[in-house]
């Protein structure tokens, strides 16, 4: 048995015998480690995977218990509520309803905030929300609300906290099992691109607001159910525990724990929880005075954490307990059906009289260019040219100022990367914009994902595995494809720039696409590499494929491409084979600047 | 409401808003020249509030403890990294600003009597105190996390905060405090009572600002701290210190944030955690001025301090959840407004 499934059998056994081994105070102790950890765990996707920070879960953690509260210990509800009324089950159901919602409201609106402007908007509301549960009569403000009955399951009545305790982590379980499932899948590496920037996901036909709103709300209900659990076990709720101080508390245990790992959250969950545990006891003593002061200690440790292991506790001690090698073959699955390619010579890409300004410079000024199927164009200019904004703004990255780009004859300017994406044109960047911690195999599966339709619900229950074996199957044809079969499962950021190029153009290609973008393919290759790369590229173009490059390497250029178009300050100076470029008087002039 | 109520409010909100203004400003500072989003800037406020209080009140500020641990502990790092780098010539520097004053601080304050010194001298004793405190704190915390994203910046300043907050609950207990008014006078401006404090808060308010301005445009120093915020490796290609920016800007909003606490302690009792409530409201101020621009930061704090009144009024149970509620709308006019430049990990 390999050692990581050993230590994780030993964990269950260990964690289903634990209430009969363990006092009540420990039971206790270890079913709030369990609620922490269901928090923590929705922020280890959403900070931690999708880089998106939030230090308002405790409000919706607050909403689950609320809700639940509300809606099974007040005597008499009004004629609208009552209908839900009284049962918990139901309450939970109405919970994560009634989260899914907000979430998906507050996610709306928050989401679109760029940068530091969303965790901001979290403790914002965060505050917000705590106030409200305090200022709502019908909540019982600040004392909140009592007499919460126990839960029953199919007519057994949980009255122990070892009952709960079998209850809390069996959904704690449930949910790491959901998101490990989600994150190995198409959705899941969508979710994964978000952290390295949303403009390679975006060309890669990611929808990622929707991405992000998705991890918003799986978020929340993973709080919500927390909340809904803890209303029970505690059959009481006030607004104390749902305030910012312990959202801020919970987003310490992702980030302890290390917030790119779902085990990440029990580790983190079960460090604070016992610490606090442990120096509220002992500090108070301490210092003679009552008080929280084990805050004191969790900020100093987050500081030293952040400066010094910023990924948490969980990389560390895995490094502990190395894995045991997996044995791991190449994917293997059915072909996915593919585009009928365009018949050569089709004109795939115009650009007319395109013109992109920014502010007062104008980076690209009345561009006409136009890429058949079959054909090599490379783009070419020296340094600041242009070549990369018109790269952008045909990809969709930016739009024009005026001016139209046609693809298939449809005009394309003003659509989203990720639609442009969808009718056919893949591209590269001039920066490598890999997944560095992903392995080659997963990064160029991104390149696939329009080609599967698999959602988010299908990836968590496993449903998807068939299109999964397909999709992953795809990635690896076409990293033999380009050479670089021998690499599939290493970590990509371990690769050569040249190599991690290449892999951007496997990731490319994965998305079967008949127009070609490559920003810069030949930078950082050896020689013989440059070879096989003209190699490939002549191959692509034999199969229909038309490919727009922009390359400085000229002896590259020269031999490969049919045509070129000569860019200078934003303008097209010289249009032809590469033979008539290179006796264009504006061309010399450009490059060597003022001979003849 | 009438036109009374009305004008009463709205001197409220504006003297709040002229605290909200100067927290504003500091945060707008200190997120231009280090990308820190400086959460515990209201833990100045609070510690600057209550250093004056304990010290009025005859007790020895726990802030004090404070101030000579953390310069000890600034002092043992920065001379290891003397020795390692062979800079010995700092070392009379380091001591000095790190172990003598903070002992210098204590001397005073432990010689003086400072409840029996006139009102200048315990202000100017409190913000000695204080305004140390914040190069130290960008020397321990941001100064080893400099390269790192603007996200982890934040999430540090937030254990910053948490943990100040629990200092502040260790040195001042749960108890509340109010310090002595500058003035004692009462105006009558158009038939309405204006307080002296108020008067004091929005006329120190607004010399503060003009010396800030004066300091940017006119001083070497000012004027490498705006390079810095334009541009911080061009800024450091001319020799200007990015760690020496960053400290600067820390001294100003700590120099800031203290004396705001000063200014208000007479007309608002301060608790050890009330800081963090007045620095979020600056904040909702700077983010409407995009956490870059001075004077529309500045309206806009003074906006948050007149619809804070207003509501307080109005819903006075609501007032928190009205003011931070704005924030979103705001924050989403703001991210739609700004081109985004993508950070990547």
């Amino acid at each position: 048995m390999r050692r990581d499934r050993f230590a994780l059998t030993v964990f269950l056994l260990l964690l289903s015998l634990a209430p009969w081994l363990l006092g009540e105070f420990h039971v206790t102790l270890l079913n709030y480690i369990g609620l922490y950890s269901i928090v923590a765990l929705g922020l280890v996707l959403l900070t931690g995977v999708g880089g998106l920070t939030s230090f308002g879960q405790a409000a919706f953690v607050g909403l689950g218990a609320y809700t639940t509260a509300w809606l099974t210990a007040t005597p008499e509800l009004p004629a609208w509520a009552a209908l839900v009324g009284g049962s918990p089950w139901v309450a939970l159901l109405v919970g994560l309803a009634l989260t899914a919602l907000f979430a998906f409201v507050l996610g709306w609106a928050t989401l679109r905030l760029s940068g530091h402007y969303l965790p901001l908007g979290t403790i914002a509301w965060g505050i917000a929300i705590y106030f409200l549960f305090g200022n709502i009569e019908l909540l019982g403000g600040h004392t909140g609300i009592t007499g919460i009955p126990l839960l029953s399951i199919a007519g057994f009545e949980l009255r122990d906290s070892r009952h709960y305790y079998y209850l809390i982590w069996a959904m704690l379980l449930a949910a790491v099992w959901l998101t490990s499932n989600l994150l190995d899948s198409r959705e899941g590496r969508a979710i994964r691109a978000l952290k390295g920037g949303t403009v390679m996901a975006e060309s890669m036909g990611v929808n990622t607001p929707r991405s992000k709103v998705v991890i918003f709300i799986i978020a929340a209900l993973f709080a919500c159910v927390s909340g809904w659990l803890y209303a029970h076990l505690q059959r009481f709720v006030n607004p104390t525990p749902f305030g910012l101080h312990i959202g801020i508390e919970y987003l310490f245990m992702a980030v302890i724990g290390g917030a790119a790992h779902v085990w990440g959250a029990l580790v983190g969950a079960t460090v604070i929880t016992v610490l606090k545990q442990g120096l509220q006891e002992i500090l108070p003593k301490i210092l003679g005075a009552s008080g929280n002061f084990e805050v004191i200690v969790f900020g100093v440790m987050m500081i030293l954490m952040l400066q010094r292991a910023r990924d948490g506790l969980w990389p560390l001690l895995v490094h502990w307990f190395p894995r045991g090698e997996a044995v791991r073959s190449a994917p293997v699955g059915e072909r996915l059906s593919q585009r009928t390619p365009p018949t050569s010579g089709t004109v795939l890409l115009e650009v007319k009289d395109a013109v992109k300004k920014f502010g007062g410079l104008v980076a690209n000024d009345r561009m006409n260019l136009h890429v058949t199927a079959g054909e090599i164009l490379a783009l070419i200019g020296p340094n600041g040219a242009g070549k990369s904004t018109m790269f952008n703004c045909i990809s969709g990255v930016d739009g024009l100022s005026s001016g139209e780009i046609r693809f298939l004859g449809e005009r394309v300017d003003g659509l989203a990367s990720r639609d442009i994406a969808r009718r056919g044109m893949s591209r590269t960047f001039q920066h490598v914009r890999l997944l560095p911690a992903m392995s080659v195999l997963e990064n160029v599966a991104i390149g696939a994902h329009l080609r599967g339709d698999n959602g988010v619900a299908m990836a968590a229950f496993q449903l998807d595995r068939k299109e999964e074996g397909r999709l992953l199957a795809e990635a690896a044809r076409q990293i033999e494809r380009v050479g670089l079969g021998q690499y599939l499962f290493e970590q990509a950021g371990n690769l050569a720039l040249g190599q991690q190029r290449i892999v951007e153009i496997a990731r490319a290609l994965a998305a079967d696409p008949c127009l070609l973008l490559l920003d810069e393919p030949a930078a950082g290759l050896r020689y013989l590499e440059k070879q096989s790369l003209a190699e490939l590229l002549r191959r692509l173009r034999g199969e229909g494929m038309g490919i727009l490059l922009v390359e400085h390497d000229m002896d590259f250029v020269m031999g490969l491409a049919d045509r070129l178009v000569v860019m200078e300050f934003g303008l097209k100076i010289a249009e032809g084979s590469p033979d008539q470029v290179q006796q264009d008087p504006a061309v010399l002039q450009a490059y060597l600047g003022g001979v003849g | 409401m009438d036109i009374q109520i009305a004008l009463l409010l709205g001197q409220d909100g504006i003297t709040n808003g002229a605290i909200y203004a100067l927290l504003a400003l500091a945060l707008v500072l200190v997120f231009t020249v280090t990308r820190v989003i400086f959460i515990p800037q209201g833990e100045f406020v609070a510690f600057g509030a209550l250093t004056l209080a304990s010290i009025q009140a005859g007790r020895v500020p726990g802030t004090l403890w404070l101030l000579l641990g953390a310069g000890l502990v600034v002092a043992i790092i920065d001379l290891i990294q003397a020795v390692r780098r062979g800079t010995g010539r700092r070392i009379a520097g380091i001591i000095g600003w790190n172990i003598l004053y903070p002992a210098l601080v204590a001397a005073l304050l432990s010689l003086l009597r400072p409840d029996e010194l006139p009102q200048v001298a315990q202000v100017l004793l409190a913000l000695a105190v204080i305004v140390p405190l914040g190069p130290m704190l960008y020397r321990l915390v941001y100064q080893p996390l400099a390269e790192a994203s603007v996200l982890v910046l934040l999430i540090v300043s937030v254990a910053v905060h948490v943990t100040l907050v629990g200092l502040g609950l260790l040195f001042f207990g749960a108890e509340g405090s109010r310090t002595t008014p500058f003035s004692e006078a009462r105006l009558d401006i158009g038939g309405i009572a204006v307080g002296g404090q108020t008067i004091w808060v929005v006329i120190a308010s607004l010399a503060l600002i003009v010396v800030l301005y004066q300091l940017f445009e006119r001083t070497l120093y000012g004027k490498a701290l705006r390079a810095t915020a334009i541009n911080r490796v061009g800024a450091r290609l001319m020799g200007i210190s990015t760690t020496l920016a960053g400290k600067l800007s820390f001294l100003l909003a700590a120099a800031i944030g203290a004396f705001s606490g000063i200014l208000i302690a007479p007309i608002t009792t301060i608790y050890y955690d009330t800081g963090f409530l007045i620095g979020l409201k600056g904040f909702v101020g700077a983010i409407i001025g995009g956490l870059a621009s001075y004077p529309v930061a500045a309206a806009g704090a003074v906006l948050v301090g007149l619809l804070e009144s207003f509501s307080s009024f109005h819903a006075s149970a609501f007032k928190e959840v009205i003011v931070f509620t704005l924030i979103i709308p705001v924050l989403l006019w703001r991210s739609l407004t700004t081109r985004h430049v993508e950070e990547e990990e």
